[in-house]
């Protein structure tokens, strides 16, 4: 059984949960006491993650930490009609781009969000800005693919790509940031929500 | 803004951080009642200063420690923080969530709180799920001689009431407000028989918009893990969050005029009308109640 290390209210944990939700994908949440008992940074877990973050994964003898990376894995292991994440080189170097945008420019808005919400020592003006600009960089490709025709960030069905970039955009107001100019973001977060199997995280509404 | 002149919210004890966070000789840099605060402890006693505008330390301000968190002053309180002899009872566990801020004030918070109408709709599968979403007749008064609010008699079909709950059940709740800023509710423990768990926020007003709300639970429950019961606490607590957020005025209006607007609502009508009679101001909405939209 997989084994999932998950704390409720992180948006990269919940970027796992969903897609499991989403490929219908059974697990075992192991909840770690990230706030305010600090459990990431103990020993025990800088076993399982050196950098002392979450998610972690243990499927068998396969360990991860990183959101991104997890999506890769279960997506290659557990999606076998294989849409989320597919075989061909283009689709897959589209993909990694936007992963590797989801694991840093938005996590800005994570960085907000702990700011506002649980007293982390971020500059706050500088963070709401750098995810504003990126922000408006998603914001430009998702109108750039309506004029295209296709509903998602890659191609045109949901890939992995989606699914790492939703959380912190959706949950950008925790940290202050707002969505109002974002007019292609907001039509796709209600296109995510009406996913078969989505599931909402706290801060997050169903449609 | 500058340290607030309402006397109601000077002179009452807040809650403003957990003692084991703030460590023998770790300060804690607050806010306050819209003044900077610094809060540390000097061997087992806690201390609170005013931070002056270089960050020094100034004036001192009454400290003491109570279930498990410092409790302060900037004021000359008349009464004691409120009572909860389920302190002292054996078998509790004292569960504290840390503290959340929020956007909001501190008074939005409490009235939130206290509100069970929102349960199917906001904590959809956890303390409610439609199409069970009326909330049956309750009791509400304001006992003497602590004058404190008391809404009893509150009944409520929750799918999974607790982190121990195995299956949904009505619980039974009651809730006190023992001051503006503290409420504690009492519910039905899915555990032992008989008994209540607590559930309480002590809700630090920082700024009239902005406050850091404190959670903690004290139930019966042997078999949660303690991080079970935190996140249980968190999942509720943020659900509510970006609502409350967006609540609009910021500030809780307490004009009569108001009240029928909120009538389906009796502890909240009495909450407002409470805090009315007190003369508190701090929190509340200060606009004019004829233009204001609704």
């Amino acid at each position: 059984m997989i084994q999932f290390y998950d704390y409720v209210l992180s948006g990269s944990c919940y970027k796992v949960r969903l897609f499991l939700a989403l490929i219908g994908q059974e697990y075992e949440a192991v909840p770690v006491d990230y706030y305010p008992g600090g459990e990431h940074k103990t020993p025990e877990f800088l076993e399982l993650n050196p950098l002392g973050q979450i998610p972690v994964l243990k499927d068998g003898d396969v360990t991860l930490r990183d959101a991104q990376a997890i999506l890769v894995y279960l997506a290659g292991k557990y999606d076998t009609a294989r849409t989320w994440y597919p075989a061909d080189p283009e689709t897959q170097g589209a993909i990694a781009m936007w992963l590797s945008f989801a694991g840093g420019e938005i996590m800005n808005s994570s960085a907000a969000r702990l700011h506002d919400m649980l007293f982390y020592d971020f500059d706050i003006d500088k963070v709401r800005a750098t995810a504003h600009a990126a922000f408006r960089v998603l914001d430009d490709h998702l109108t750039d693919r309506e004029i295209d025709g296709a509903d998602w960030i890659v191609g045109n069905i949901p890939t992995i790509a989606d699914i790492a970039c939703f959380p912190y955009v959706a949950l950008s107001s925790d940290g202050g940031i707002l969505l109002d100019d974002y007019h292609a973001i907001r039509r796709w977060i209600n296109r995510l929500k009406k996913l078969p199997g989505f599931e909402v995280m706290p801060g997050i509404h169903a449609t | 803004m500058t340290k607030t002149t309402d006397n109601v919210a000077l002179n009452d004890w807040q809650a403003v951080g957990d003692v084991d966070e703030i460590t023998s000789g770790k300060r804690r840099n607050t806010r306050l009642l819209g003044q900077d605060i610094i809060v540390e402890m000097d061997g087992e006693r806690a201390r609170m200063f005013e931070a002056n505008a270089d960050g020094g330390m100034g004036a001192e301000h009454p400290a003491q420690i109570l279930y498990g968190y410092v409790w302060v002053t900037l004021g000359t309180p008349a009464k004691p923080p409120l009572d909860m002899p389920e302190f002292k009872e054996d078998g509790r566990r004292l569960v504290s969530c840390g503290a959340v801020t929020v956007r909001a004030s501190a008074l939005r918070i409490v009235e939130n709180f206290l509100d069970m109408s929102h349960f199917p709709y906001v904590h959809t599968g956890i303390l409610g799920e439609e199409p069970v979403t009326e909330v049956t007749d309750y009791r509400f008064e304001v006992r003497q001689p602590d004058d404190e609010i008391w809404a009893t008699d509150c009944n409520f079909f929750q799918p999974q009431a607790a982190a121990s709950a195995d299956g949904g059940q009505v619980s039974e709740y009651m809730y006190r407000v023992s001051s503006p800023f503290v409420s504690v509710l009492y519910k039905t423990c899915p555990v032992v028989e008989g008994a209540w768990d607590l559930v309480g926020i002590f809700v630090q007003p920082r700024d009239e918009g902005v406050c850091d709300v404190h959670t903690f639970m004290l139930v019966f429950d042997d078999t949660s893990t303690y991080t079970d019961l935190v996140h249980f606490q968190h999942e509720i607590f943020m659900q509510d969050r970006s609502i409350l957020e967006n609540q609009r005025p910021t500030g809780l209006p307490l004009s009569p005029k108001r009240e029928s607007a909120i009538k389906a609502d009796g502890s909240s009508m009495l909450y407002r009308r409470w805090l009315r009679q007190k003369g508190l101001t701090f929190g509340t909405y200060q606009g004019d109640e004829e233009t204001e939209a609704a």
